[in-house]
């Protein structure tokens, strides 16, 4: 037997992101519980107590949205955490976030659906809701974790990457990795980089919550420290009052959505392995990219020339990184519990210069690496 | 080459089986140093239901965690050894509650059968231990981690103030494999 090290922690996926979100100075947590997400409530609804935080149980989801969005104008950073049907009722509350600019983040640990579908199993067909979920012209980052470490990670870039943009951050977990239990090193809090909202250097008088400053991202005042304000879903100019001024209208709404795309190099992560030589790239995310990892490293083995492009970042789509690793291959192969969701990004990215063949399996069981396998060596 | 060892805890909902799951993952992998993953596949029901908890134990990293080539395979009621008996590697290892499963399954495989529940039940009066009972023989047959480690790992992950009967429930274990290998021989590896 070793000597444990105190650093080195077995936990679940779940509670990876539970104390990811500590470890990110997360104060807040509003939620209703859902498989597979609770565990992330129950353990923050016992550490933010003693934290000096606040956790509620709310009366449904979009209520637990809503008071999420409200903790953050207060000034704490706060979150919620759910699945599928939780996604679904919290949407036009993430719309309000994405429009009124506030930090937040929205854990969705994905399940079978559509519906209630299947609650106790995984499965990754969320991709487009988490982009499209909520109606209208919003920027939206969305990450995929694909261990129980980089749970812990992504939750701590998830939070900096909301109060950097101040946009709502959307976690895409799954059943198989929230449920995992495995190997943490606890990285040191010096390590994560944390980040907090740019505030306002005017005295409040002169404060316009939604000026268009030269970041496109303005600085937010905090409730409560005497800034006071409007925040409202409807279009508003750079009072935060609504506006019927047309000019004003498209002048914050391209700004809206520019204050993403203009970052996207910042923002935008992809994993590669094995693709300097690669004829045949194999294209996932989450947990299914474990899989595939096993795919790719066995025909390496077999001589066959295969490599890995693991999506990190979902939103903004990576096509520019999708496009350049897959220039020199003959064939893309693209794994996912969903019936296309990514495929079709990448088939766009790729502007359908190479054959995509689908790997899609939406009945709960994970993608085999046998199954990748078999894609990887059939003449397509 | 790296070895991956894969155990298949099966049974029925609220048997604990979870639980064990993780105590073996987290004995491999925070008190011997090896890597160890634990997940798991339950229905929507509390409590029934055919349930099951794997481990993946390597000394290399583990990409894909779940079990499809079975050292040890533990069924706790006869649905469970019927719907999983067939990721049995050949010449594994499966482990039955002899009074739960009266039908064993065909096949090249090695059969431990022990009365698991009613052990718990006669000996430590409790047949919510039944689940550290077969850790106990599962550690005793496979020695994959050390009795030692298991030990700091029960004491870590069972609640609070079951402490005590949850380590003699694993001592009851060990024994009751003892006693099988006796009788039987050691088994094949």
């Amino acid at each position: 037997m070793e000597t444990p090290n105190p650093n080195i922690k077995m936990w679940q996926g779940n509670v990876a992101c539970a104390e990811g979100a500590l470890a990110a100075g997360c104060r807040f947590f509003a939620g209703y519980p859902i498989t597979p997400s609770s565990e992330i409530a129950e353990v923050l609804s016992l550490r933010l107590p003693k934290l000096g935080g606040n956790f509620i149980q709310m009366e449904d989801e979009i209520a637990a949205m809503g008071a999420t969005i409200g903790a953050s104008l207060g000034g704490v950073k706060a979150m919620t955490a759910t699945s599928g049907p939780g996604f679904s009722l919290k949407q036009e509350n993430i719309g309000f976030a994405a429009m009124a600019e506030i930090p937040c983040v929205v854990v969705n640990v994905q399940r079978g659906g559509p519906s209630t579908g299947l609650p106790t199993h995984a499965a990754q067909g969320d991709v487009m809701q988490a982009r499209w979920g909520t109606h209208g012209d919003h920027p939206i980052i969305a990450l995929a974790p694909g261990s129980v470490r980089e749970t812990y990670d992504m939750t701590v870039k998830a939070f900096n990457l909301a109060e950097k943009y101040r946009t709502p951050v959307i976690l895409l977990s799954d059943e198989i990795v929230g449920h995992l239990t495995e190997k943490v090193e606890v990285p040191p809090i010096e390590s994560l980089g944390l980040t907090d909202r740019k505030k306002p250097t005017v005295p409040p008088e002169q404060y316009r919550p939604y000026e268009m400053d030269s970041s496109d991202i303005p600085p937010m005042a905090n409730f409560g420290e005497g800034y006071r304000y409007h925040v409202t879903g409807l279009a508003h100019d750079e009072t935060g009052f609504p506006t019927n001024n047309p000019e004003k209208i498209q002048a914050q709404l391209e700004r809206l959505n520019r204050k993403i795309e203009r970052y996207r190099d910042e923002i935008v992560e992809v994993e590669v392995q094995y693709t300097e030589d690669a004829e045949i790239l194999v294209i996932s995310f989450g947990s299914t990219a474990r899989s595939v990892r096993r795919a790719v490293i066995n025909a390496r083995e077999q001589g066959i020339k295969a490599g890995l492009l693991r999506l990190k970042t979902i939103w903004p789509f990576p096509g520019k990184e999708i496009e350049a690793i897959s220039a020199s291959v003959r064939k893309i192969i693209v794994a996912e519990m969903n019936l296309g969701q990514l495929a079709h990004e990448v088939e766009w990215a790729t502007r359908r210069s190479k054959p995509v063949v689908r790997i899609n399996k939406i009945n709960g069981e994970p993608i085999t690496p046998n199954e990748i396998f078999n894609a990887i060596i059939r003449q397509d | 080459m790296a070895f991956r060892y894969e155990v298949r805890l099966s049974g029925s909902g609220g048997q604990g089986l979870i639980l064990v799951g993780k105590v073996l993952a987290e004995a491999a992998a925070i008190y011997d140093g090896l890597n160890a993953t634990q997940s798991q596949s339950y229905g929507p029901e509390a409590r029934g239901g055919a349930s099951r908890s794997e481990v993946i134990i390597s000394d290399g990293d583990i990409d894909y965690p779940k079990a499809e080539n079975i050292d040890i395979l533990l069924a706790l009621t006869q649905e469970a050894c019927d719907k999983y008996i067939g990721d049995l590697k050949e010449g594994g290892v499966l482990i039955v509650d002899s009074q739960m499963v009266t039908k064993i399954p065909e096949g090249n495989f090695q059969v431990v059968a022990v009365p698991i529940i009613q052990s718990a039940v006669e000996r430590l009066g409790k047949f919510l231990v039944s689940n550290i009972i077969a850790l106990g023989i599962i550690i005793k047959l496979s020695g994959i981690v050390s009795e030692d480690s298991v030990k700091h790992a029960i004491r870590s992950r069972v609640p609070k103030g079951t402490e005590e009967i949850n380590i003699k429930a694993f001592y009851t274990g060990i024994d009751l494999a003892q006693n099988w290998l006796d009788q039987h021989g050691p088994l094949k590896h």
